[in-house]
């Protein structure tokens, strides 16, 4: 033991470049995730005087204005985490397991609500079912209609987050062995019996994962219930309230632990319980192309679903590409170009501010994310398995915890950081990593290690290596990082809320306002035009990651045939 | 073209008491995979390590790589002790198992990879890629990438890729491991015709036997991270200095016997109550007592009983016939051990069936003794 460290503290000092990038990594992840926190944590149990006391935490948690949120929020993640998981179970079961028309067309519907600007699903939901809602009022006549609290928030989440169970159960049920399967059905088992006895035991790893991952989007969701909760508080919305509208600093932070400690439970749990108890078989066998069922009596009930979900879809979207159109919804439906006027003069510093930040953070995440998947499947030295939970730990702190966090940690010296661009962009590096990290480590599981040592003993020093060899390689999970580090850094809401100023403030946040302030239409044009921002910001990078090292399959790893 | 330029620097290796310990997988102990090895390569010398999985082969050629160091030794290349100095400034090349090319690049710019990162001028880049091309054949395809021709040339590339650095020592790991038989052994003499060409001082480490006589200057046999032996394939194959070596090295059988006394290198022994003479016994045969004595399935004859009185030293039943046209192959029992037998060009003797009571000739020549212990640890 004591000799692996002091060789692997020796592999360091002996290979500058990784030395310096290990320590680089390392004070970022303490400076801008584990500070933070830990000023959180550290601010929540002292007194204004700077006394340690647990009185104040003590007080709140007895306090009901203070364990009504947390109820609340448990209640929604619990409630969008089921329902969300039903959907994304039938969808990736449908899209995997049967023969049906239009599945290009389901997987693209399914992917738009991950890559969409915040705000959108909860604007439709009132231009749908509000006071002056389409259907509420005008198709059912309804007056008094309330849009309000939490059935709308369900709703709204449900469809927001039912991507991320498709995408994960998708995962698990193309990997799960056919043969499994196909054995079931050979020893005379129906397609009912093998489903109940075979394919769903063997998803619940998958289907509890995804639970568990809506349940963490849900908790720490600022935009949605920021704005159509009504009276249904939940802990993201009140810390932010509680902060900006009563100036209590600890009582925020004491909610944003709250928030804090079950998602990060509920992400342990997902990586390090779950991970253990996959039953996708990997055999490196070439596994016969899955048989997929054209029974008419599961295929169609299944298209009639998912094309139901689709058609919601593009209902909630298309009703706010409409809104932004039309002059006053609900009252005035004539065409008018007046939002998009409003969005590009007023509304225009924000939006330029947030595609430069946005612009700005992209290629640091994405590089930072590479960096780090790197080091940490290819490298040994010490703290290696401490980097890898860090760097992903973002991923399941809220958006208001780290808000929260950073005002406390940056507010004052040594570090006056709050309300500059590089707070911001920072912020935007360390939350968006994540995704980085996923993809390129498992990129680079894949790809033959051997083929790094082979430009090392070339000559090639670690940089070179790295740059030449591992970063063309990596181009894929490289762009998917970039891609998810911009369209996250666009759509920032709960972080940035605490963290923008007169001089940087951005277009979620104007959204944001616009929605306080009831003009929905201009909200509606505002996120039409960071959709298209979006799109061909992501066509762009495309073309960019393109030109990225020479072209050629990417994906061989050398070695065309085998004994 | 001036194929003397590639082995310009070819430098001889010496391993002093090289030793490699890893933590145990459970992280309870340590594992030794690697036990005071001591070893002189000659430069432009080739020097197989043949041992099964596990032996510790790989390490020490990774170590020599400069992909792990030692715990303790000393690798000294061209007189330079190089155990601390990382894989990218010892000057060696290396052809993977995997081949490991880069698969973003093409053929031509895998082999000018080297030369790119040693920053030469451009010319004598081109120059050199191209007489590398050249020198295997690879001309007509340099514009393609790896994924696009067959296995066969994946390999050739990357010999060129490894050998147009002019390196001071060439490493092979298993490199031709991933081609079917057939072309396997026309890249192994390619490449030994190669090697002897340029005269590179070359560390081979493979398990294949046959691989390891057909390309060698010398081999060496490791197990459980010891050597056990180090000789020329003939060698090796001749004068096994241990049951483990005979077995690995080629088939073995052992039949039991007693030594009855020394002289020079001959050995007079009793088999069954028979005596015989051993006439090179070898280095490890013991001065008395009980004895193993190896024979090669080829140095046993078959005869029908009824005309071995006499002249057999065994008699025993056929278990097992497998005939495979230029062998026939015999598994017999008898009271001494199992033995197993190869007759070659079968067709020009008699044929023993299945269940048919033989009398075994040795034949004495080619036999030799070793202690009837295992002793295994020979240096």
């Amino acid at each position: 033991m004591r000799e692996n460290t002091r060789l692997s503290v020796a592999h360091l000092v002996r290979d500058p470049v990784l030395l310096f990038l290990v320590i680089l990594v390392f004070t970022g992840l303490f400076l801008f995730i584990l500070l933070p926190l830990y000023k959180i944590f550290s601010y929540s149990i002292t007194t204004n005087e700077g006394k340690l006391s647990f009185q104040a935490a003590w007080d709140i948690l007895r306090s009901r204005t203070y364990l009504q949120p947390l109820k609340n929020s448990m209640l929604l993640g619990l409630t969008t985490g089921i329902l969300a998981t039903i959907i994304g179970y039938v969808f990736a079961y449908a899209l995997t397991r049967v023969d049906m028309p239009l599945k290009g067309f389901f997987k693209t519907i399914a992917t738009i609500p991950i890559i969409s600007p915040p705000f959108i699903l909860s604007l439709s939901m009132i231009f749908l079912f509000g006071r002056n809602g389409l259907i509420t009022n005008k198709l059912l006549g309804m007056e008094d209609s309330n849009v309000y609290g939490m059935h709308s928030l369900v709703v709204v989440q449900t469809i927001s987050f039912f991507p991320i169970a498709y995408l994960t159960l998708t995962g698990t049920l193309a990997k799960l062995n056919p043969a499994v399967e196909d054995a079931a059905l050979n020893l005379g088992a129906s397609r009912g019996r093998i489903f109940r006895t075979v394919t769903l035991p063997l998803s619940v790893p998958g289907i509890l994962s995804s639970f568990l991952l809506v349940f963490i989007q849900s908790m720490e969701d600022f935009s949605n219930p920021a704005v159509i909760s009504g009276n249904f508080s939940t802990l993201a919305v009140e810390a932010y309230r509680t902060i900006t509208g009563m100036y209590d600093m600890r009582g925020g932070s004491l909610m944003a632990l709250m928030l804090l400690a079950p998602t990060l439970i509920a992400y342990v749990l997902q990586k390090y319980w779950l991970s253990g108890k996959s039953f996708v078989t990997v055999t490196g066998k070439p596994t016969t192309s899955r048989r997929q069922s054209r029974d008419p009596k599961l295929m169609w009930p299944l298209f009639a679903f998912c094309m139901l979900v689709s058609l919601t879809i593009i209902l909630f979207y298309g009703t706010v590409l409409v809104g932004a159109f039309v002059k006053i919804w609900g009252i005035n439906f004539s065409f008018t170009w007046a939002h998009f006027k409003y969005v590009m003069t007023l509304g225009w510093t924000p939006l330029r501010n947030s595609v430069v930040l946005a612009l700005a953070s992209t290629p640091i995440a994405g590089l930072l994310g590479m960096i780090i998947a790197f080091l940490v499947v290819r490298k040994e030295f010490p703290g290696k398995r401490a980097m890898e939970f860090i760097s992903m730990l973002t991923f399941a702190v809220p958006g208001t915890v780290v808000g929260i966090g950073y005002i406390l940690a940056f507010n004052g010296k040594p570090f006056m950081w709050t309300g500059s661009a590089f707070l911001l962009i920072m912020a935007f590096t360390f939350r968006n990593m994540p995704v980085g990290i996923e993809s390129g480590t498992s990129t680079l599981i894949q790809i033959d290690r051997s083929i790094e040592e082979a430009s090392t003993i070339l000559g090639a020093t670690g940089a070179v290596t790295f740059r030449r060899i591992s970063l063309p390689m990596l181009k894929q999970a490289f762009f998917s990082g970039l891609v998810y580090s911009f369209v996250r850094a666009m759509t920032a809401v709960s972080a940035v809320i605490f963290l923008i100023s007169p001089r940087w403030n951005l277009a979620t946040i104007s959204i944001f306002s616009l929605f306080e302030s009831s003009k929905y239409s201009d909200a509606a044009a505002y996120i039409v035009v960071m959709i298209v921002i979006i799109i061909v910001v992501i066509g762009g990078l495309n073309l960019l990651v393109g030109r990225l090292g020479n072209s050629g399959t990417v994906s061989s790893g050398g070695s065309g045939e085998r004994a | 073209m001036s194929e003397r330029d590639f082995s310009a620097r070819s430098s001889n290796v010496s391993l002093l008491h090289l030793t490699k310990r890893f933590r145990s997988l459970d992280g309870s102990g340590e594992v030794t995979a690697v036990n005071d090895i001591n070893l002189e390569i000659r430069a432009g010398e080739l020097v197989t390590i043949l041992g099964p999985s596990g032996c510790g082969k790989t390490t020490t050629l990774r170590m020599i790589a400069g992909f792990e160091y030692p715990t303790s030794g000393s690798i000294f290349i061209g007189g330079r002790d190089v155990a601390m100095i990382p894989p990218n400034k010892r000057g060696l090349s290396m052809v993977f198992q995997s081949y490991a090319l880069f698969p973003h690049l093409t053929i031509y710019e895998n082999v000018a990879y080297g030369l790119r990162v040693q920053k030469l001028p451009a010319a004598e880049i081109k120059e050199r890629t191209q007489r590398a091309l050249e020198l295997m054949q690879l001309t007509s395809m340099a514009k393609r990438f790896p994924s696009q021709v067959s296995g066969g040339q994946q390999q050739r590339i990357a010999l060129a890729r490894a050998i147009v650095i002019e390196p001071s020592v060439l490493l092979f790991d298993e490199p031709l491991s991933n081609l079917d038989a057939k072309l396997r052994e026309y890249m192994r003499d390619e490449l030994r015709k190669l090697q002897k060409r340029l005269g590179i001082t070359s560390l081979y480490v493979t398990h294949d036997q046959s691989e390891a006589m057909a390309i060698s200057d010398r081999v060496v046999i490791m197990k459980d991270g010891w050597i056990q032996q180090v000789g020329t394939p003939r060698e090796i194959y001749a004068f096994p200095q241990s049951k483990f070596v005979a077995d690995f090295m080629g088939k073995a059988n052992f039949i039991k016997v007693q030594v009855l006394g020394i002289e020079g290198e001959a050995a007079r022994i009793e088999i069954e109550g028979m005596r015989f003479t051993v006439p090179r016994a070898g280095k490890a045969a013991p001065r008395a007592g009980s004895a193993l004595l190896v024979v090669r399935p080829e140095a046993l004859r078959l005869l029908p009983l009824s005309s071995a009185q006499g002249s057999a030293a065994l008699k025993g039943r056929i278990d097992r016939f497998t005939y495979f046209g230029n062998i026939a192959r015999y598994e017999v029992s008898t009271e001494n051990a199992p033995l197993l037998i190869e007759t070659y060009n079968p067709e020009a003797s008699f044929v023993f069936e299945e269940g048919a009571e033989v009398g075994i000739i040795i034949d004495f020549e080619s036999a030799r003794l070793l202690p009837a212990e295992e002793q295994e640890q020979i240096s």
